[in-house]
């Protein structure tokens, strides 16, 4: 196949992408816009075979591989419980990295068969664009797998930090460059290797400072890192499929993350370099005089809700680990059946990552058009009879309107306390990730629910 | 004088970045997860190195270490793509309208 009618193939492939992520913009035409992207990606594939159009051994050897990773990729996507999507992006994430590794490893073994020139005589750009793609790539996977580790649970997600961390990140990443440089001038592989290994550190030290609640934006920068690792070998390679999507996953990845610190009013910086959970874990020993709870039971809470007119439901994490969601929407069906007139308000961070908490709601069938963002609902927590918050905490501290002393001064949250009464379901009086009292806890108009946020709401259903 | 080629890559992929800034901004917030797991199956195209490193070279010797890396290559973009695209088609499944 003609290298000029493959590459207007590519071409394709990249614009069926775009079309997959423009039919993101709502849930109708989303499923078609997924139908587009297989498409695309059929499309590259097929193209790639026509035009290396070596059908020999090594093809079948290439489909039987193919096929092997195809079918653990299905059976994870089929088997994955809703509530590990964070942890299952992150491990895909750290794949495409390493793929991304392997390619430019690949490449600068056998440059010849990606017409790059020879080995140890490299053309220039092709070596700057494929130790960048191996660097971000391998950036990508440590850093992923650390999520990875810390979603999971496996590692713990408070902060590791150490004296002289940022220093010693700046001086790798300085590294790293230096060496590409050197790299060109001398094309020895001992130098590549030790880019590829570098990196990965970095990925590492990286990502272990950030805190577990940080998640959201972790995970979109590593989505977005992996973009422009595959838009790095998309030049080395010169496909423009490769090109178009690096560039596409890497812009969404960093919107992503802008979006997520927007919804803690922090600056990306502040985030990567280890936020609160590093610096004020002082602020919550500082023990407050007791002040008066009230407190209730599943009874209580139903009475309220039964007789209320509306509603308004206000998930956080604590619901994603309870796994609460299906027994919130029975919850739910029941208080309808009252009419009640019932909604969900989402804080774009509620969860480990971006629509995190929307997806759940969506498998307990909860319809889309009962949930609803930020600034959506606001304004009718002021003419709503009961917030119902149920694993969520900081996103309600009204602390963060009040006190420029606070660490989460100037964050959107959720105006609960306008509500005319507020249940809160939560384990105890513990402070949030952000190690701040809610004074919500306190009020009048305040009961709080001390109980597993699952077995609560069941046992609200019954009462109901 | 020559246009380099290289700078129209260089146009494409800016150009890109711009298509992807706009399009990523009209997704629905709620959608945000399908998103992840959707740019992460489109950025498994890295198959096409893969399929390319895994096939250099002559026939008899395909399993020369830069094959191999292919051959790996593959599988990890495999599993993604695979695992990408079927687990977003999972999730929008999911989202429903209000029965009426």
């Amino acid at each position: 196949m003609s290298a000029n009618l493959s590459a207007l193939f590519y071409l394709i492939s990249g614009i069926l992408f775009i079309l997959a992520l423009r039919g993101l913009s709502s849930p109708e035409t989303s499923r078609q816009g997924n139908y587009f992207g297989i498409a695309g990606m059929i499309i590259a594939i097929i193209i790639t075979f026509l035009s290396v159009g070596n059908f020999g051994l090594g093809f079948i050897y290439v489909l039987v591989f193919l096929l092997i990773g195809g079918s653990v990729g299905a059976f994870i996507a089929f088997r994955i419980p809703m509530t590990a999507m964070p942890e299952l992006v992150a491990g895909f994430h750290s794949l495409v990295g390493l793929a991304a590794v392997f390619v430019a490893i690949s490449a600068f073994l056998k440059p010849e068969a990606f017409n790059l020139g020879i080995v140890g005589n490299i053309k220039l750009a092709s070596l700057i664009e494929m130790s960048l793609g191996a660097a971000i790539g391998a950036i990508t996977f440590s850093g992923s797998i650390i999520a990875f580790l810390k979603l999971r649970g496996i590692m713990s997600g408070a902060p590791i930090t150490f004296k002289g961390q940022h220093l010693i990140n700046l001086i790798l990443g300085l590294g790293i460059i230096f060496l590409i440089y050197y790299l060109c001038s001398y094309q020895s592989s001992n130098i590549f290797w030790s880019i590829v290994i570098i990196s990965f550190l970095v990925g590492v030290l990286l990502i272990i400072p950030i805190g577990g609640a940080d998640m959201p934006v972790v995970i979109s920068m590593l989505n977005s890192y992996s973009g422009w690792a595959a838009a790095g070998i998309g030049f080395t390679l010169e496909n423009t499929a490769l090109i178009i999507t690096g560039a596409l996953v890497g812009s969404s990845g960093a919107i992503l993350s802008y979006i997520m610190c927007k919804g803690m009013n922090r600056s990306f910086f502040n985030v990567i370099l280890g936020g609160w959970g590093a610096t004020d874990q002082s602020s919550s020993s500082d023990s407050k005089e007791k002040k008066p709870v009230k407190s209730g039971n599943a009874d209580d809470a139903a009475f309220l809700m039964k007789n209320a007119s509306s509603v308004i439901i206000v998930p956080g994490y604590g619901m994603a680990v309870a796994q609460a969601q299906h027994a919130l929407r029975e919850m739910v069906d029941s208080l309808k059946k009252n009419g009640v007139k019932v909604s969900y308000a989402i804080h774009p961070v509620a969860g480990r990552m971006p629509g995190h908490m929307n997806v759940l709601l969506a498998e307990a069938n909860v319809p889309y058009d009962e949930v609803f963002e930020l600034e959506e609902i606001n304004n009718d927590f002021a003419n709503c009879d009961v917030a119902y918050v149920i694993g969520a905490n900081d996103v309600t501290n009204p602390i963060a309107k009040t006190d420029p002393q606070s660490p989460i001064f100037g964050m959107p949250i959720l105006d609960v306390e306008k509500s005319k009464s507020v249940l809160f379901v939560k384990r105890s009086l513990s402070p949030g990730y952000a190690g701040i009292d809610n004074d919500l806890f306190y009020r009048d108009n305040t009961l709080m629910l001390f109980a597993d946020a699952k077995k609560m709401t069941e046992e609200i259903v019954k009462s109901l | 004088m020559e246009i380099d080629p290289f700078i129209f890559r260089l146009s494409i992929f800016i150009l890109s970045i711009f298509v992807g800034y706009y399009v990523v901004w009209s997704v629905t917030p709620s959608l945000h997860t399908p998103l992840m797991s959707v740019t992460n199956a489109i950025s498994s195209v890295i198959i096409v190195g893969a399929i390319i490193a895994a096939l250099a070279g002559s026939s008899e010797d395909i399993f020369e270490t830069s094959n191999i890396f292919g051959f790996f290559a593959i599988i990890l973009a495999a599993v993604n793509i695979f695992g990408g695209f079927l687990v977003t088609q999972r999730m929008l499944q999911m989202y429903k309208k209000k029965k009426k």
